[in-house]
């Protein structure tokens, strides 16, 4: 082993040669397709933005750490989530099921649900002291539910109206609540539950004269403002106090279909048809002017297809719609420019894996909401030039499509290295599967531990002798597995109060320990002979995205949302002597400004130095005998290192092998044949898969 | 360019759905421009007033009876004349309100349709081919009609025209795949068939159309291939003998339209004038396959002039009568105006004036739709004006004269009473008027200033032509006059407003602006906004001498050089200070932009250019070449909002003009400084363009590398990592 940082040319030299060729299995053939947002909605005092999907899934997003996909979470059946809302920590939802489901963030599952008894809901509202849901009803009615400590309760219905509350706000003051409805606005004394004001809202113009106004979204502000926006492509602004109109603002031929209003009311933005969001901001419209007035500011197109969701943070606008894309978009007037903070961001994948490798058998599993695929890699001999690529001689072939058992999502999956022993777990039910592969059967494993539920991440030992099970609590279920039998082996539980859920598991190749990370930014080790905490790594303040234990050195490598990365020793407790150089070197600025998280984390069996990790965008095998990327210098990726001469190669080399030959990446793993797998999905293959966007007219057509 | 305006619907008339055809029989037009008579499928006609987009009467033939031919309307008798049940012919007016109590007729044989055309009489076409007059069939009903049609042979398509000397039932009858074109005399009375040649096996003509222009009938016909085929017929062709066989009609290729994927099902071609054609139902070549549009294609230039797609079904039907197309589409009947302008080469090959922001907001000396259905609406801006133009129209309406009155007046009377009356007039009419009352006046006005030295109005000439409602073409002698009688800011208006001038008179102005001296120029008043941007640029030139570039200076450091090359140098020097200077005066080269703005087409313009006097070219070239230089300097751009010449068009009529006196110049030994000025500009231009080739030539190259060969859903592939 090589560990002094000064290396002669020479040997720089000898080391290409050994780093050299890898095969690559470039695969393509997951048809991962993500689902159309619903809506959002963000919480100031958690920093935490709650996102709800067309499929029913919810997902909380850190804003203070990196954007992080922290959790995933589904409803308890394939149901639209139409609003959603946070009361303190807590979120509720709101669908066309007619439920009020409030949710666990800790077990991520709903907590309970509670029938509105008003048909359809179409919008839910909180007031500002957090003691009043209001929710608005296909039938008419707006429904106020009081937030209790533990669950909701009925409390009582406002005025019924004609025609079903598409969308409400209150006022801050608690007192007024103003309900967007078909054709018109309504404003209701929420202590009488009265309507006291009834806004007319004009029809579009021309054929759609006919047709009936949608008020999407409505904004009551504080001074009494009352903004709307409709399926006649307009931005309204109210006087509430009088019921007049102020001001019209036409921005689109099709539907505003989202409007969110900054904390301080400054600024507001709206969502169209078109995909592109709209900035309105309160000030004056001329210098010298006192009087301000709601004035169109800017125009932001960041997507292909309605805007659904909005959210008006305090530096950002954050978008999102039919065309399944996280849009994070800073406003420059409120960050400092080109940091990190001004930067655009763009979700286009989750944060965690959806593929499983077998590397043993150069297996693939995919996970999809309602399905599991399971593919052998196909091979090739003879071999070809670099950057070529070769002969398939046998191709890929998919050995099982398994479908899940009654109506719930498929919240995680593995597949044991061996490919023997497939696992997965919805909300409700666990599942085991043996897998001869020879002659690709698929038996089910009866008589399953309870303790397995529910499973939010799972992972199975190298010698597939054991499956870990993330339970409630920050806990772990072992079982172990042999010949059609499972048996339980024990929990393994941290220390009192840990209480979010486990999202990172990874046992060692020897078997001996299991690191487990929450979203608390804990990472716990635990000795597997004797079932016990064995240590807990030094809290970092960002979430670990990604880990994983060296099978020779047992050192635990572990990726934050923040992208630093930290090798901890686990033999000595301590960081490793390299983890602490690059802590005190730093990594480099352009490393740091990736914006997706790393996934995964593996190593590489021959040379025990490499560490192959990857984002969406790269994979990157970190040497850590080779120096470290210098701050001064360019980051040379592998692409504009070829392009280099031969001697300035090896002058610009470094520890970081940033390979961007492949993108959107899903998985990056290294089999035991020292060949890669990279699976892509690319964002084209999905953007074809979308509807059509709303019509937009060309010149000349 | 040809346009389609915004459309409207014709209120009350649905289309029946899922029916093959619109539920519409025919549309016939009636008494004006506004109005038009439709028939549906079944019982009913409907008088509409299209502006109103309203019926304003409908009549309805009782349950059972159903109309066989589409209602017209006989302008001479005020009628209108249907055919109903295929041997009953009716016959009402207006107000008639039950149509069964109206007269009707019945006659021996079944008759196919009645036709009538303003200034035609009314027409029956029976089934099988015989023609007669409405009013001698009337005058005897039930006599004897003969066949004049083969048994298997069925019309297809029928229509009736009037010449100046006599009237045409045209009409078309297919036999066994055959198509056949009749041409029925009336008074004398004489049939010619003429055999159209066959397309692709099994492909028949989708629509016919029919017009008449240089004593020739154009018939156009549009098959489901999408070629659209002209054939003319001679009004004066000899009468062959009675029983002579076929003519073949020759034809000729007017356009191929695209098709998208299969043939055309429900389509139609309607000719607008002898360069245009209306198409419906045809796919627009730039928006995929569907073929829900409505297009104007020019055929001489075989260029898409304009384009509208149509919600719905596409019947395949179209009627066009005063500058509207009518076509049922959907569940709608829609009416929409179109304009199809007499396109001039210039326009189509596109030396035009260049586009500015400016002119979008010039009213368009068409008046769009918009504007004259939603005045109020469309030009808020403009109510203060006539609300004053209303307050003057109350209180001079007593004593105020009509439009007659005025072009009477303009004849004989005193010059300051003719600008008196041309003024209230102006401010008086409605703009929608002004249209037709302002050539009138412009003509008037322009004629008795030539006849009558002594007569000028320059005043009223210059509002008339601010109306923007002015041409050259509506008065072609008003440019000329203007020249005449030394009125160079009328010209400059004419140059600005009129896109039609024609080459001949650019040259005519040229020479006269180039000629005349600064100290005349100086004297003329000129448009501010043009002054203004000259002087912007000269102005430049000033400061361009303060910041230490003054002649003196340099002259005085030349002295000093060395004898061998300081004549060169100081000459050089000599020749780059000329070029810092206007060669012409402010107004004079204000009024040169102007010639250089207008559109004009280069092979016109030449032999024209070429009368120019080589003292002329040479001081002309010595401006162009100074503003090119003005140009040229980063820190000059034509400024925004002003009108000013482009550095292209500078640039063309430098090429012109050197084109039209090359040889002269060469001879002259005064302009070899400012020729090989220029050589030395085209050098470096074609150099910089070499460059700019180079940068494309390795720009593509990077292209194809970034390439990436197409990656199936599974690759093995080798990578190497350093």
């Amino acid at each position: 082993q090589v560990k002094h940082p000064v290396i002669s040319l020479r040997f720089v030299f000898i080391f290409i040669v050994q780093m050299g060729e890898f095969k690559v299995h470039r695969v393509r053939f997951f048809d991962y397709m993500p689902s159309a947002i619903r809506a959002m909605v963000f919480s100031t005092r958690t920093e935490r933005l709650a996102l709800a999907r067309a499929d029913g899934a919810l997902e909380i997003f850190n804003f203070s750490d990196n954007y992080f996909q922290e959790k995933v979470m589904y409803g308890p059946r394939r149901v639209a989530v139409e609003a959603l809302c946070w009361v303190g920590p807590r979120l509720f939802s709101a669908g066309l099921n007619g439920e009020i489901t409030e949710y666990d963030l800790e077990n991520l599952r709903p907590r309970y649900t509670v029938e509105a008894y008003g048909g359809p809901i179409w919008t839910i509202s909180v007031n500002s002291q957090g003691t009043l849901l209001a929710v608005g009803c296909e039938d008419g009615t707006v429904k106020m539910f009081e937030v209790l400590k533990e669950r909701i309760q009925f409390q009582r219905n406002l005025d019924r109206q004609k025609g079903r509350i598409i969308s409400l706000s209150w006022h801050p003051s608690g007192t007024l609540i103003a309900a967007g409805m078909m054709d018109m606005i309504r404003i209701f004394d929420a202590e009488t539950g009265r309507a006291t004001h009834r806004l007319l809202v004009d029809r579009g113009a021309g054929a759609s004269k006919s047709k009936e106004v949608v008020v999407w979204s409505i904004a009551f502000l504080s001074d009494h403002t009352i903004i709307s926006s409709d399926s006649a492509g307009k931005v309204q602004i109210w006087d509430g106090l009088n019921g007049t109109l102020i001001r019209t603002h036409l921005i689109t031929k099709w539907d505003v279909l989202a409007l969110s209003v900054s904390q301080d009311e400054s600024s507001l933005v709206a969502g169209t048809s078109e995909g592109t969001v709209v900035q309105f901001q309160f000030i004056s419209s001329t210098v010298d002017r006192l009087d301000k007035d709601w004035v169109r500011t800017r125009t932001f197109k960041n997507h292909s297809h309605d805007v659904r969701a909005l959210a008006h943070t305090e530096t950002a606008v954050v978008s999102g719609g039919m065309d399944t894309q996280l849009v994070v978009r800073p406003l420059l007037d409120k960050v400092e420019k080109n940091t990190r903070e001004s930067a655009m961001r763009k979700v286009s994948f989750p944060h965690r894996s959806l593929v499983c490798c077998a590397k043993k058998a150069g297996l693939l599993l995919f996970q999809f909401p309602d399905h599991l695929e399971l593919w052998r890699l196909g091979e090739s001999d003879g071999y070809g030039k670099l950057g070529g690529s070769l002969p398939v001689k046998r191709g890929p072939e998919k050995l099982i499509q398994l479908k899940r058992k009654g109506e719930d999502h498929i919240c995680c999956s593995a597949l044991s290295p061996c490919g023997g022993w497939l696992a997965y777990s919805t909300v409700t039910s666990f599942r085991l599967y043996r897998l001869q592969n020879g002659s690709i059967s698929i038996c089910k494993v009866s008589k399953l531990p309870k303790d397995l539920l529910p499973a939010h991440q799972l992972c199975f030992s190298t010698n597939s002798s054991k499956l870990f099970a993330s339970s409630s609590n920050s806990s772990v279920v072992v079982v172990a597995l042999n010949e059609l039998e499972c048996k339980y082996l024990g929990t393994l539980k941290a220390k009192y109060g840990c209480r979010q859920p486990v999202h990172q598991l990874s046992a060692s190749d020897n078997g001996k320990w299991l690191a487990t990370a929450n979203t608390d930014c804990e990472v716990h080790v635990y000795n597997l002979d004797k079932l016990k905490l064995h240590c807990t790594v030094p809290v970092y303040g960002s979430c670990p995205t990604a880990m994983a234990i060296h099978p020779t050195t047992s050192n635990l490598v572990v990726v934050h949302a923040d992208q630093q990365i930290f090798e901890y020793s686990l033999v000595k407790k301590e960081y490793t002597e390299w983890s602490r150089r690059l802590q005190k070197q730093g990594l480099h600025s352009m490393w740091l400004e990736r914006d997706t998280p790393i996934t995964h984390v593996t190593f590489n069996p021959k040379n025990p130095a490499h560490i192959i990790v990857h984002d969406m965008f790269m994979f990157c095998i970190i040497d850590k005998s080779l120096p470290l990327p210098e701050a001064k210098n360019v980051l040379y990726n592998q692409m504009a290192l070829r392009s280099l001469p031969e001697p300035d190669r090896v002058l610009h080399s470094h520890g970081f092998k940033i390979c961007k030959d492949f993108q959107h990446l899903l998985c990056v793993s290294l089999l035991e044949d020292h060949s890669l797998v990279v699976v892509e999905r690319p964002l084209l293959d999905i953007v074809s898969q979308l509807p059509a966007p709303v019509r937009q007219k060309k010149f000349a057509t | 360019m040809a346009a389609l305006y915004a459309g409207y619907t014709l209120r009350g008339l649905a289309p029946a759905q899922n029916r093959p055809n619109s539920g519409i029989q025919g549309v016939e037009a009636e008494r004006d421009s506004d109005h038009v008579v439709v028939t549906d499928s079944t019982r009913c006609v409907t008088l509409y007033k299209v502006s109103d987009q309203k019926p304003l009467s409908c009549w309805t033939v009782k349950q059972g009876h159903t109309l066989t031919g589409a209602a017209v309307y006989n302008a001479r008798t005020q009628e209108y004349v249907a055919v109903s049940d295929r041997k009953v012919i009716r016959i009402w007016k207006e107000d008639d309100i039950i149509l069964d109590k109206a007269f009707k007729a019945t006659v021996s044989s079944d008759v196919w349709r009645v036709h009538c055309v303003a200034g035609g009489d009314p027409v029956v076409l029976f089934h099988r081919g015989a023609v007669r007059l409405l009013d001698s069939l009337l005058s005897a009903p039930q006599q004897p009609i003969e066949e004049v049609l083969s048994p298997e042979e069925a019309i297809s398509w029928s229509t009736n025209i009037v010449t100046e000397s006599q009237q045409f039932v045209i009409f078309t009858t297919e036999q066994k795949g055959d198509h056949f074109l009749y041409l029925q005399r009336l008074n004398p009375n004489s049939l010619q068939r003429y055999h159209l040649e066959r397309e692709e096996p099994g492909l028949s003509p989708l629509s016919f159309s029919v017009s008449y222009r240089d004593k020739h009938i154009r018939l156009l016909y549009l098959y489901p291939n999408g070629h659209v085929y002209e054939s003319v017929v001679s009004v004066r062709a000899p009468v062959p003998e009675e029983g002579a066989q076929a003519l073949p009609l020759p034809r000729s290729l007017l356009l191929s339209l695209p098709v998208g994927e299969g043939l055309l099902q429900a389509a139609s071609a309607q000719e607008l004038d002898e360069a245009h054609v209306a198409v419906v139902g045809v796919p627009h070549p730039s928006a995929g396959s569907g073929k829900d549009f409505l297009c104007i294609w020019n055929t001489n230039f075989q260029t898409l002039q304009a384009g509208k797609e149509m919600a719905g079904k596409i019947y395949g039907q179209l009627w066009s009568f005063w500058n509207k197309l009518f076509i049922p589409h959907g569940k709608t009947f829609s009416v929409i105006p179109y304009d199809c302008p007499k396109s001039s080469l210039a326009s189509a090959l596109g030396k035009q004036r260049q586009v500015k922001k400016d002119e979008s907001k010039a009213p368009t000396s068409v008046p769009s739709w918009n504007t004259l259905l939603h005045e109020e609406k469309a030009h808020p801006s403009r109510t203060a004006e006539t609300r004053k133009t209303r307050t003057n129209r109350k209180s001079q309406s007593a004593q105020s004269l009509t439009n007659d009155q005025v072009l009477e007046l303009i004849k004989t009377a005193p010059v300051e009473e003719v600008q008196r009356e041309v003024q209230l007039l102006l401010s008086r009419t409605d703009t929608q008027d002004l249209q037709t009352s302002v050539g009138q006046l412009a003509s008037t006005l322009a004629s008795r200033s030539l006849n009558d030295p002594a007569f000028y109005t320059p005043s009223s000439l210059v509002q008339l032509v601010h109306t923007r409602y002015l041409c050259h073409s509506v008065c072609p002698d008003l440019v000329l006059l203007a020249l005449e009688r030394k009125d160079y800011f009328l010209c400059q208006l004419c140059l600005q407003f009129f896109p039609d001038i024609p080459e001949v008179v650019t040259c005519a102005c040229l020479k006269v602006f180039i000629s005349m001296s600064d100290v005349d120029a100086a004297k003329v008043n000129l448009e501010p906004d043009s002054v203004f941007f000259m002087e912007a640029l000269i102005a430049q030139e000033h400061e361009a001498g303060l910041n230490g570039f003054s002649l003196a200076d340099e002259e005085d450091r030349s002295d000093n050089l060395a004898e061998g090359g300081a004549t060169a140098q100081r000459d050089n020097e000599k020749a780059s200070a000329a070029e810092q200077m206007c060669p012409v005066g402010l107004h004079k080269a204000v009024l040169l932009n102007e010639i250089l703005q207008t559109a004009y087409f280069d092979s016109f313009l030449l032999p024209h250019l070429k009368d120019l006097s080589s003292q002329d070219v040479v001081l002309f070239l010595q401006y162009l070449q100074f503003v090119y230089l003005k140009f040229s300097h980063d820190a000059c751009k034509p400024t925004q909002g002003l009108r000013s010449p482009s550095l292209t068009q500078v640039m063309d009529w430098m090429g012109l003009l050197l084109d039209a006196h090359f040889t002269v110049l060469v001879m002259t030994p005064d302009v070899k400084d400012l020729l090989l000025n220029l050589h030395r500009f085209v050098k470096s231009q074609v150099r910089f363009v070499s460059e700019l080739g180079k940068i494309e030539g390795s720009l593509q190259e990077l292209d194809k590398m970034a390439l990436k060969r197409d990656v199936g859903q599974y690759s093995i592939e080798i990578i190497e990592l350093f």
